[in-house]
């Protein structure tokens, strides 16, 4: 049985929401990558990704999202993630990535600081 | 008196893609079978999808097979869930392994690693055993 992500996006003002649906593993992080890099080259420099849809990552997944945060930061981008489970939560906080990608509750919290940004 | 092995499931994974989906499956009936809460089920679900990886990546296990034991320990009732992850490779020397660190990884080229310090992060208590007969992660939660 295969676990797929499904990968959908919402362009907004100055800010895109990325929703994903399903298992964050190698695949699912290398097309969360892609959307994210194609957003890029659309000119939006703020992101979100609404995990909402997600109930589990794998390490290999979140190292891909590394490689996202790290791109933002060199355009002086930024990058949120809002809506995730408890232990995705926990497992963000024990790799460090909370400090340079903001974790929101919801996503209106999460549209409204990082679009104030 | 001392915990006992209450109950006991043993797997044989081969190793393919995905194969920790399943072995997390196994995890999850179990865990919940001795009313685990939620959340910690969750935390057990990963540290096993994270175990099950490493094995799949590192190991180099001519067998390519993922050995996973199940064991309900308690008294009389469940009181916590412990499990090896097993694997026939080469192993390897935990103590000289750097923990990763975001700071570092950002600016690596290779941004893997994560595996034994998000078990760590996730279980109650975290065990290597790694030598020549292979690799065995220990890993518990209380109920």
């Amino acid at each position: 049985m295969t676990e797929s992500l499904n990968v959908t996006v919402d362009r907004r003002q100055g800010l895109a929401v990325i929703y994903t649906e399903g298992y964050i593993n190698n695949q699912g992080g290398e097309e969360i990558a892609k959307v994210s890099y194609e957003l890029l080259d659309e000119g939006y420099k703020v992101l979100l990704l609404n995990l909402a849809g997600t109930k589990i990552v794998n390490s290999i997944g979140i190292s891909i999202l590394i490689e996202i945060i790290e791109k933002m930061i060199e355009i002086n981008g930024k990058l949120g993630f809002c809506c995730l489970t408890p232990t995705i939560e926990k497992t963000f906080h024990i790799m460090g990535l909370a400090q340079y990608a903001p974790i929101f509750g919801d996503e209106a919290a999460a549209v409204a600081q990082l679009q104030a940004a | 008196m001392t915990q006992g092995v209450l109950s006991e499931v043993e797997l044989a994974l081969p190793m393919v893609p995905e194969m920790e989906i399943e072995a997390s499956k196994i995890a999850t009936g179990i865990a919940e079978s001795i009313r685990m809460s939620p959340d910690r089920i969750d935390e057990v679900r990963m540290a096993v999808v994270e175990a099950c990886i490493n094995a799949l990546e590192h190991s180099g296990a001519s067998d390519r097979k993922v050995f996973v034991t199940f064991q309900v320990l308690g008294e009389r009732d469940p009181e916590k869930l412990r499990i090896m992850v097993h694997d026939n490779g080469v192993g390897f020397a935990p103590e000289v392994l750097e923990e990763p660190t975001i700071e570092g990884k950002l600016k690596a080229a290779r941004k893997r690693g994560w595996g034994l310090k998000i078990i760590k992060g996730l279980m109650d208590e975290v065990e290597i055993r790694s030598g020549v007969e292979g690799t065995t992660v220990v890993m518990s939660k209380m109920r």
